[in-house]
């Protein structure tokens, strides 16, 4: 019964992306589907099955869990971090055998269902106190930090930045955040003594990138010479000349937009954007009609966050922002990320089918 | 219900936030919107010119280069295979042992695997490296029979520049090398970047650079971002390079070189009236391959120190003191100047007396009495002397210059020198001296400052011949039926014949100077001139005893320069030749033997009653540059 109220709409639309995302890899493989475009099929179709038992399951469950599921990724993210340092090498992922889980990917939704539990669990009149951020605060201060550390700006960013929407989703002060932004400006010089080389330079390289046209700004400008290249209505499918002759480098994950928006134009640029909008709308309209706060904040959270997804990758692309690595959600290669935005989108899906769900303000610590 | 109300409030600041940020996620998104209008409409084209330079290579396709041909057609520089075999890393999994393989079919030394090795490391898997050049066809086809034994290793066929004719054509064909980093600060050709182009850098190759190496042809390659190419977009097959038709006659070249034999000097055969040159030759040559593969400083040293220069293109850039090949010029100018008659006689007793310095005339007991055709006939220096100083230095040098001495003729040859013909003012000039009249004495039989090269005395012998015309020498051969007469000389036609009647003497009279080596043949006969000119002082010790030493007892460097001008047949003068050996001894026994037998084989081969006869062998776009 509960597979009927699911919201098909958005389904199609997720379906839609992908099969947008798959026929561009097709693409960037040169019209094959290997090595790309048939495994991303596969991992889709996993997902949409994952996505579905997801969105189905009680949400309450979710709501029980959020803290243990929080703990155990963040257990995780350390856990990588000690590997690291005795001498396996810099990595992001853990291998359980059968399965590898990269930490800082979950702990993308963890957090969400961590500070929604929390925030759902305040009182309104409550909000105000200072004292009643200091958790939510530490919350997503450690893993941040532990994710800046591997190092993976891209998901840091990600993470601030989601998280800080769900503050202000949950009704915190507008001048708190005005602190906390002019305090983060205050620290960026010192921020910048953290950053590794390779960051710099792609800091370096974003505010002059044809200083050094073969050198690191070579991805930027390739990449908006592909964009600029297609035109109102693009190439053709197949026939970018900048993604199949591999001007654009990383043209199957990061880079993917570059490939659309040369072959397809700027038609089909907006086209996929407008998809996307009709994803944000959706999360947004479960949010908004979601009878429970932990609903609303994990619709909206993980609304937020594809929408972070989809503006950093289309503004580094389109040469507005630094290169972060950050796919195009639902259209770049990549199982682990694919994955991961299925469940969330899942998530979604569940507020959805159990908006009507009471859930109380204190629950059992799962 | 406070709760209840709670719950509503809480839902209520929710869906105000809510709405804001989806508000500003939508403003953000028209952001990026509007950057793809900015990159996709408004700068579209810019980077769709950008995309294009990208994928877009532009390849050179060097033209082939022309052919230099002699007035018959014969090739004397062309294109040769190169059979030669490159090496395309990708393309096999062991390129150590595909290096092996080949090795044991022919042989790579140390050195050319040294250099293999190095341009494997620096170019790119599926760029082609030259491994082997210059095979034999035996060796070359060895290598395609084992070719499936050796993956990456692909036979090629370039072209290199062939002279068959070596060393007997060196100076007058030149040579073709790499481009070096001033030719292109030079010219903006862009096909001189492409690596292994070779232009002309001597000779016939140098000043017809231009017409033999064509336009290069372009080939628009679609490549990817690491340069490998994809497909070719379109190809412009250029123009190969024009053939170049000289006038010389190959066999009349060959046959003069080897007749030169192992003598250090030239020879120069000249059409008396287009100005033809139908045979250059500088002996010693050199073997011009070397410099079109590169030469080794050894090489280069050796030749560059050898006492017979063989890099000197001694017919045009060797300037030597013409001696008594110049007192036709000199008799003429006076006869011209009026200064003597046709009758006019000077007795020679072996030594005029000027002041107090005394000018010996070569035979000792002296000439007697002599009139200007017997002491040509005789090459009395005497008679010149005295001549010489009635007219005075400035006109003879006026006239000299007429007839194409002291200065530049302006042959399609690089490195041309103008000889010297000095005059008053030259001396002011270049040694800050006063002229003395001893030195325009010794001006009247050629020697003191006087210098010419072998290709003026051709010329001059060529315009006292043919009836006083002013012609210029030409290495180009004329278009057929295009020979202009070339314009008059501004002296009098009887003393020219005199002068003739004169050279005629010193063939076949009896007493004259080269009468050994004249030509008996009917319709053969030649006429000429001897010259024996000094390279170092005879002293005066030696005069006055009386025990001169023999030429071949001195030094080879001491000994005389032996110089002969003539032409033929007399009646009807066509070829004028000038020879000078150098060091040679004397002027009759050394050059007149040598220039008489060029001088008849060059009427009896006739090329230019031949070329008459026969089609231009070829439509090149020979012609004389400027």
């Amino acid at each position: 019964m509960r597979l009927l109220s699911i919201n098909w709409g958005l389904v199609l639309l997720v379906i839609a992306i992908a099969a947008i995302g798959v026929a561009m890899l097709y693409s960037s493989a040169g019209g094959s589907w290997d090595p790309w475009a048939g495994r991303q099929l596969a991992r889709f179709i996993i997902g949409l099955c994952v996505m579905v038992v997801v969105a189905v399951i009680d949400i309450s469950l979710y709501a029980r869990y959020a803290y243990l599921l929080y703990g155990v990724t963040l257990v995780g993210l350390v856990g990588v971090e000690v590997m690291g340092s005795i001498g396996m090498g810099a990595q992001r992922w853990i291998d359980l055998g059968f399965f590898q889980i990269q930490p800082s990917e979950i702990m993308k939704l963890a957090l969400v269902l961590a500070l929604a539990r929390y925030f759902h669990g305040v009182m309104p009149e409550h909000i105000g106190r200072p004292t009643v951020l200091i958790v939510p605060l530490i919350m997503v201060l450690l893993p941040i930090a532990l994710v800046l550390k591997q190092p993976n700006l891209g998901t840091a960013t990600l993470l601030l930045l989601g998280s800080g929407a769900i503050f202000f989703l949950a009704g915190v002060r507008l001048w708190k955040f005005a602190i906390v932004i002019g305090a983060g400006l205050a620290a960026l010089p010192i921020a910048w003594e953290f950053l590794h080389d390779y960051q710099k330079r792609r800091v370096l390289t974003f505010l002059d990138p044809e200083a050094d046209p073969l050198g690191a700004g070579y991805n930027i400008l390739q990449s908006m010479i592909a964009l600029g290249s297609g035109g109102v209505f693009g190439k053709g499918y197949l026939l970018g000349t900048q993604s199949q002759l591999r001007f654009v480098p990383e043209v199957h994950t990061d880079f993917i937009f570059p490939q659309l928006a040369e072959e397809f134009g700027m038609i089909g640029g907006l086209l996929l954007i407008l998809l996307y909008v009709c994803v944000f709308g959706y999360a947004l309209a479960i949010g908004l009609g979601c009878r429970h706060q932990f609903g609303r904040l994990v619709a909206l959270g993980i609304g937020t966050q594809l929408f972070l997804y989809v503006f950093i990758n289309l503004s580094m692309v389109m040469g507005l922002i630094p290169v972060v690595g950050i796919p195009l959600p639902l259209v770049s290669y990549g199982g682990s990320a694919t994955m991961t935005l299925m469940i969330g989108v899942g998530l979604i899906l569940s507020v959805s089918v159990h908006r009507e769900r009471r859930l109380p303000r204190r629950l059992d610590h799962g | 219900m406070s709760n209840e109300k709670n719950e509503n409030l809480r839902a209520k600041l929710f869906t105000r936030r809510a709405l804001l940020l989806a508000g500003g996620q939508l403003g953000l998104l028209g952001v990026l919107a509007g950057r793809m209008y900015q990159l996709q409409v408004l700068e579209g084209e810019r980077y769709q010119t950008l995309a294009e330079d990208n994928r877009i290579n532009l390849r050179l396709i060097a033209p082939s280069r022309g052919r230099i041909l002699d007035r018959f057609g014969n090739e004397l520089a062309t294109g040769r295979q190169n059979f030669r075999v490159v090496l395309i890393q990708e393309q096999s999994d062991d390129v150590d042992a595909t290096l092996t393989g080949l090795n044991a079919i022919v042989p790579i030394s140390e050195h050319q695997l040294r250099r293999i090795r190095r341009e494997m490391g620096r170019v790119r898997a599926f760029m082609p490296i030259t491994v082997l050049e210059n095979l034999t066809w035996e060796e070359f086809a060895a290598i395609n029979v084992h070719s499936p034994e050796l993956p990456g290793i692909q036979p090629d066929v370039g072209e290199t520049r062939y002279y068959p004719y070596g060393a007997e054509l060196a100076h007058v064909i030149g040579y073709v090398a790499s481009v070096s980093e001033r030719d292109l600060a030079k010219a903006d050709d862009p096909v001189l970047q492409l690596p292994g182009f070779k232009i002309g850098k001597n000779g016939v190759e140098r000043t017809f650079d231009t017409e033999l190496r064509g336009k290069a042809g372009t080939s628009q390659m679609e490549v990817n971002a690491l340069g490998r190419m994809i497909r070719e977009l379109s190809r412009d097959e250029g123009q190969p390079g024009a053939d170049v038709v000289l006038a010389l006659d190959l066999e009349l070249q060959r046959y003069a070189h080897q007749r030169m034999g192992e003598e250090s000097g030239a020879a120069v055969v000249m059409d008396v009236h287009s100005g033809e040159i139908l045979t250059l030759v500088s002996t010693p040559g050199f073997d011009p391959t070397p410099f079109n593969l590169g030469l080794s400083k050894a090489e280069w040293n050796a030749l560059q120190n050898s006492e017979r220069s063989p890099l000197i293109n001694k017919p045009i850039a060797g300037q030597y003191p013409p001696g008594s090949t110049f007192k036709m010029v000199v008799g003429l100018a006076a006869l011209d100047a009026g200064v003597i008659q046709p009758g006019y006689t000077v007795f020679c007793p072996g030594h005029m007396k000027l002041g107090t310095h005394t000018f010996y005339c070569w035979k000792r007991g002296g000439h007697g009495w002599m009139d200007v055709q017997s002491a040509l006939e005789q090459s009395c220096d005497c008679f010149f002397y005295d001549v010489a100083r009635k007219l005075g230095i400035e006109r003879l040098s006026v006239f000299a210059r007429k007839f194409g001495l002291g200065e530049k003729l302006g042959i399609e040859l690089p490195n041309e020198k103008p000889g010297l013909i000095p005059d008053k003012d030259w001396k002011q000039r270049a040694l800050k001296k006063p002229w003395l009249q001893g030195e325009t004495v010794i001006a009247g039989i050629g020697q003191g400052y006087v210098l010419a090269t072998p290709l003026q005395l051709a010329t001059m012998t060529a315009r006292l011949v043919n009836g006083g015309r002013a012609v210029e020498p030409r290495l180009a051969k004329l278009p057929a039926g295009r020979a202009e007469a070339a314009p008059l000389i501004d002296v009098d036609k009887q003393w020219l014949d005199l002068v003739g009647r004169g050279m005629n003497r010193v063939m076949n009279a009896p007493s004259g100077t080269a009468f050994r080596s004249r030509i008996t043949e009917p319709g053969m006969q030649i006429g000429g001139k001897t010259g024996t000119s000094q390279v170092v002082r005879i002293s005066r010790a030696e005069r006055l005893s009386g025990v001169r030493r023999r030429q071949e007892d001195r030094p080879w460097r001491e000994r005389h320069h032996a110089l002969f001008v003539g032409y033929g047949p007399v009646e009807n003068p066509r070829y004028a030749c000038a020879v000078i050996i150098e060091h040679g001894g004397g002027g009759s026994s050394a050059a007149a033997p040598v220039a008489s037998d060029i001088l008849r084989e060059a009427m009896r081969l006739d090329p230019l009653a031949r070329t008459a006869e026969a089609a231009p062998p070829a439509a090149g776009g020979a012609r004389k540059p400027g």
